[in-house]
């Protein structure tokens, strides 16, 4: 296990994933449950209940450059178990949000599929999952991954070439516009 | 059952990936009665990516569905996604706060209107259809045919949240599936992740975390596994190949979704509910319907068939 050097708690850090998640983190006692039913340990630098009592200790950069925050599958296992109905999952997504818009690269691949993923999304107002597939792999570089899923997929006829062009794309292309443009209250930014 | 009509909304995975899904879902709504119109020109939720950016935007791609759901003056929310049902579950929950209410809306420009509630299709057929309601429609019971109901980490999850089964130990399925005739396994991993969306970016993670589900349901002896989630769909059908040679077990178990099984049981045609569509051949699964085993005779765990 890696061994953390504490430094100084930052409340302010403390202050905004309680505001940001809605969630008091305070009630945490360190049960260890949501570490234990945790599927993406094997995963992590820091276990779930780590992540908690770190955030509790205001070890901003601790938390926003781990691993964990980054691959945690939302799977809600942990906010599910907590005996203090504390939203674990909510928590790591918004620590999740916090370190990409601060800049940390987080895990690499997981951040460019989102970011392809939504781009797609932005350009056709749905997803279509040969195009993103396609911008993933080139950000990524990823190119020769899952390639052997192809021969099955175009069997069975599962990977339409053209993506669908919804009416309304230029409205959810907005909706990505103003959310870069002003993130007022939850988009938060520099704090 | 109420006449009442459902605003549906298919999720982008439902004219790809999960078109059979998509199609088996329309198919055994009509059978029993439900009736779905389309969200219409509906958009993405943003899925998980959505969510790990921010929380209002991916309210705000939920709220735009809801908005077009509002052309249909309807407030109920249907989907077969759990992915698609969470974003919008999530967004309708946070928007009851003011503040995040406010900027979802300044995103959007479009302030909701109605009081939306969003459900799956599955909630939607076992509160209202009920497993004794569907027992009566049957028509080619699945008799004979053992599975393993898997219900993905989202469905029912958190309970004070979802509102919807039992947040740990799921039974929706498996009752609508055994007034089917079909035979319930007790799957002890029912709720257990598949890996998700990390599929694409981390196939290692899937391959460990859906492998121990296929692995489990074959030495359980099951058929089959039966699904309500495309992207555990995915995992576990599309990559069980992949999963095999990471693992290196040799399993081949047909992923279902629960609603061509039920179509099947209803006796919908094969062109409405897609069984072809399936990567993991259910032909042999299928082949076991109608041979009633003697009662007392104990299941033989199914055989590692070689590929």
């Amino acid at each position: 296990m890696e061994h953390v050097q504490l430094g100084r708690g930052d409340t302010d850090f403390i202050r905004a994933v309680e505001t940001e998640s809605g969630q008091k983190v305070s009630r945490c006692y360190q049960c260890g449950n949501c570490t234990a039913g945790c599927p993406m340990s094997f995963t992590y630098d820091f276990t779930v209940s780590r992540i908690m009592r770190l955030i509790q200790l205001g070890q901003k950069n601790t938390v926003l450059s781990s691993k964990a925050v980054w691959m945690c599958a939302s799977c809600e296992s942990c906010s599910t178990r907590c005996p203090n109905h504390i939203e674990v999952a909510r928590i790591l997504d918004v620590c999740r949000h916090m370190s990409r818009r601060a800049g940390f690269g987080g895990a690499r691949n997981v951040r460019l599929f989102a970011d392809a993923f939504l781009q797609s999304v932005r350009w056709h107002g749905q997803s279509h999952e040969l195009g993103l597939m396609a911008v993933y792999k080139l950000l990524s570089m990823r190119l020769f991954d899952d390639l052997t899923l192809a021969p099955d997929m175009l069997l069975k006829n599962k990977l339409p070439f053209k993506p669908h062009r919804i009416k309304g794309r230029d409205e959810v292309a907005g909706i990505f516009r103003r959310y870069a443009q002003g993130r007022g209250l939850h988009g938060g930014g520099k704090k | 059952m109420s006449a009442k009509t459902y605003a549906y909304y298919s999720g982008c995975s439902g004219s790809g990936t999960s078109k059979e899904y998509d199609l088996s879902t329309r198919a055994l709504c009509a059978a029993l009665g439900i009736t779905l119109a389309d969200v219409p020109d509906w958009s993405c939720c943003g899925s998980t990516p959505a969510h790990m950016v921010d929380h209002a935007l991916s309210a705000a791609l939920s709220a735009r569905n809801l908005a077009q759901s509002e052309q249909l003056g309807l407030d109920d929310f249907v989907t077969p996604c759990p992915s698609c049902l969470k974003n919008t579950h999530n967004a309708i929950e946070q928007m009851r706060d003011p503040g995040f209410r406010k900027e979802v809306d300044r995103l959007t420009m479009r302030p909701l209107a109605r009081k939306h509630r969003a459900f799956s299709v599955l909630q939607l057929i076992y509160e209202e259809v009920t497993p004794e309601g569907l027992a009566l429609k049957i028509k080619k019971p699945l008799h004979g045919l053992k599975l393993a109901a898997y219900y993905g980490c989202l469905l029912t999850r958190p309970g004070r949240s979802m509102r919807f089964d039992d947040e740990e130990n799921p039974v929706s399925m498996d009752r609508l599936l055994e007034a089917a005739g079909a035979g319930m396994l007790p799957f002890p991993l029912k709720v257990e992740c598949c890996g998700g969306s990390f599929g694409i970016p981390r196939g290692d993670v899937v391959a460990r975390l859906s492998g121990r589900i296929l692995e489990l349901a074959c030495s359980m002896g099951a058929d089959a596994l039966v699904v309500a989630c495309p992207l555990c769909q995915m995992n576990l059908d599309l990559r069980q190949k992949q999963i095999r040679s990471a693992v290196r077990l040799n399993f081949h178990l047909p992923v279902f979704y629960y609603t061509q099984l039920l179509g099947l049981a209803l006796g919908l045609p094969e062109d409405q509910i897609l069984l072809d569509k399936l990567v993991t051949d259910p032909k042999p699964a299928l082949a076991k319907i109608e041979i009633i085993r003697p009662p007392d005779v104990p299941a033989q765990p199914a055989k590692e068939v070689p590929a």
